[in-house]
């Protein structure tokens, strides 16, 4: 090249290869979510890009460390992908759910992730429940789906409340603090807006539309809280949300047999844990004030748990 | 399972006398494997015993004391399922003969401990299957929706009607009338084994097999079942049961021998033997070897298959040979069990099925 000619512009920029895209393809992205570490593969665009938003934060777990669940979500083969292409959820190998469109592979990679805790795990309580913690303490907001309680969640960890968990209260047997398994709270339908409004920081995967439950779509946690997830936090309060058009925010004691009975209902292992299931929940219980709780708008929701956190242990 | 990382780690495992030093990774891909193969608990049972459970990295040993807690949860709901039969089949007469899991359960034998469960067997005479299926019906049990043809593959071929599964508990129940299939070559009369049953000691209405008709059975199980998801659990509680009998009994090998022969069950015997020699390194005590010489011997390319089909149902121990053996193991299985043109038409009809389902013009099932 002679001097006398003009520089030639610089190459178009290359994006640098991108390592969640190329582990997914390969061998397979190894994050860690708490108690639990996951090997994840897939091919499915809408995966990939739900990582990207929304996993950046996460610690990666080594090549010598202990995978707990290898799930694969794959574009499903065959002619059939040219017409209604379909992504297959598969854990060690054999399939364990009905295949689902592509557009959902991120909401369908979520779902695999908690089924694969629920089914599997077995050395912690597990609750079907929301968990935040402020100044040390948690609340454990156990409740069926349609009760606003992760909508609830993801306001919470927007004012102050650490994000534990938006599916699963793990328990365990024998220490008393809840683990936290920080990871994106799944928003439905009309919640997405409101916590979008709500919070304009907050950060979503795109809305996979026409699912089993409507439209969903997944907030980031917030990375302060992903870099606390090996930070336990003791349960002092059990509090089962409903949201109800119109309510006023109320707050009513609730019987501790009544607790115990319904948080058994909600516990994927309780039954199979046995005795030391029940003892574990019965000591959790006992730890705790448990409410209802009942609300119809978020900022007074929020007023309440702060008047809550509050309040002398 | 980092990469790299795959073979078979949980086959070696039940012949070596301590676990091998493990990786992490391997251990992950040990836990793994035997999830997918119904082992988890059994793998569990067995460190214990050997006194090595407790020096298993923390990770693992987790999920081994999770599965402990999942089998002993287990082994209570078979327990309260028998009982619910025992309301349920109060007016049938004639004996009730709890086979397989429910049987390792209801008469205290060894595989019962790490055993996860699926479903509970029984077997009435071939007479009583109606009653049966009425009281059944009528106490909460349903068949789940069948195709037609299903449904008369079931009852004019097979030795069980279709499974049942209760409507509140969720749990499946197998009726059966013999341990194979009628049409199979090896057919088996139920009446000799009714004969032979044993009561269980206190739970007056049921029956067990006999040892050698429990362990013959066991053995027909593995080798006859086309699928064999769990072909390595089911001959790792026939190792069981050998080694049980065999201890309390001195007469055991020598009965089992000539009841094999009797019921013409020796060539699967046999080939589970011999793959259990390989696995566990049970063989029969040299007083009695001579009797089980003469019987027919296993092919070495049934043996070399069964091999491959036994591996754990894991993709770190799949290669194309392994999956062309579990076809073959399929189609063969098949050709025990039904007559040619019988089976001409059920594969037919099957992969027609499969191909209607395929474009959309049948609904999965």
């Amino acid at each position: 090249m002679s001097a006398s000619q003009p520089a030639s512009p610089p190459p178009p920029a290359v994006a640098p290869p991108d390592p969640i895209a190329v582990a997914l393809r390969g061998d397979g992205w190894r994050v860690r979510t708490g108690p639990f570490a996951y090997r994840l593969r897939s091919n499915v665009p809408a995966v990939l890009d739900g990582l990207r938003r929304l996993y950046g934060n996460y610690p990666a777990a080594g090549a010598d460390d202990f995978i707990d669940f290898d799930v694969e979500v794959r574009r499903s083969g065959g002619w059939r992908r040219f017409l209604r292409a379909q992504a297959r959820f598969r854990f060690e190998g054999s399939q364990s759910f009905e295949p689902l469109p592509v557009a959902h592979g991120f909401a369908m990679l979520e779902w695999a992730m908690n089924w694969c805790i629920s089914s599997h795990v077995n050395h912690h309580l597990l609750i079907h429940s929301a968990v935040v913690e402020r100044g040390g303490r948690a609340v454990i907001l156990p409740a069926p789906p349609g009760s606003g309680k992760s909508t609830l969640c993801a306001a919470l960890v927007h004012r102050g409340w650490r994000l534990l968990s938006d599916e699963i209260a793990v328990v365990p047997l024998q220490a008393e603090g809840l683990l936290p398994v920080v990871r994106p709270v799944s928003l439905k339908n009309q919640s997405i807006d409101i916590i979008a409004a709500f919070e304009p920081t907050a950060r979503f995967s795109r809305p996979a539309h026409g699912t089993s439950k409507g439209t969903v779509a997944h907030m980031m946690a917030p990375p302060a809280h992903v870099a606390r997830m090996d930070e336990p936090a003791p349960a002092a309060w059990i509090v089962f949300p409903r949201w109800r058009p119109g309510a006023e925010v109320s707050l009513r004691p609730r019987g501790r047999a009544e607790t115990l009975v319904d948080l058994a209902r909600n516990s994927f292992n309780a039954g199979t844990l046995g005795l030391a299931g029940f003892d574990r929940l019965a000591r959790l219980v006992d730890g705790c004030a448990c409410h209802d709780f009942e609300y119809s708008r978020l900022d007074d929701a929020i007023a309440c748990f702060d008047r809550l956190a509050g309040e002398a242990p | 399972m980092s990469s790299g990382l795959s073979g078979d780690l949980l086959t070696p495992l039940w012949r070596a006398s301590a676990l091998p030093p493990l990786t992490l990774p391997q251990w992950a891909l040990l836990i793994s494997q035997a999830r997918q193969a119904r082992l988890l608990a059994r793998l569990a049972t067995t460190l214990q015993d050997r006194g090595e459970l407790p020096a298993v990295p923390e990770a693992p040993r987790r999920y081994l004391e999770g599965a402990l807690a999942t089998a002993e949860r287990q082994r209570n709901q078979v327990r309260w399922e028998i009982d619910r039969l025992r309301v349920a089949l109060a007016d049938i007469d004639g004996p009730i003969v709890l086979l397989k899991g429910g049987a390792y359960v209801a008469a205290a034998l060894p595989p019962a401990r790490g055993r996860l469960f699926g479903d509970i067997d029984f077997m009435v005479p071939q007479a009583q299957l109606p009653a049966v299926e009425g009281s059944l019906l009528a106490g909460g049990w349903t068949h789940q929706s069948l195709d037609p043809y299903d449904d008369r593959y079931y009852r004019r071929w097979m030795h069980e009607l279709p499974p049942f599964k209760h409507v509140w508990r969720h749990t499946w129940l197998d009726v059966h009338h013999t341990i194979t299939p009628p049409t199979s070559r090896h057919a088996v009369e139920a009446a000799p084994l009714f004969a032979a049953a044993v009561p269980v000691p206190g739970l007056p209405r049921f029956a067990v097999l006999a040892p050698c008709d429990m362990v013959l059975h066991s053995a027909a199980h593995v080798m006859l079942d086309g699928e064999l998801p769990h072909g390595l659990r089911d001959l790792l509680d026939l190792d069981d049961l050998l080694r049980h009998f065999g201890a309390r009994d001195p007469g055991f090998w020598p009965a089992l021998a000539e009841r094999a022969a009797a019921l013409k069950l020796d060539p699967l015997l046999m080939l589970a033997l011999r793959q259990l020699e390989h696995i566990t390194g049970t063989v029969a005590p040299p007083s009695v070897a001579s009797s089980f010489v003469p019987l027919a011997r296993p092919r070495p390319w049934a043996r070399s298959l069964l091999a491959r089909v036994l591996r754990p149902m894991h993709p770190s121990c799949d290669d194309p040979s392994t999956r062309c053996a579990r076809r073959l193991w399929y189609i063969r299985s098949h050709y025990l069990r039904m007559r040619p043109l019988q089976l001409a038409g059920h594969l037919g009809r099957k992969a027609a099925t499969r191909l209607l389902t395929r474009v959309g013009l049948r609904r999965e099932t």
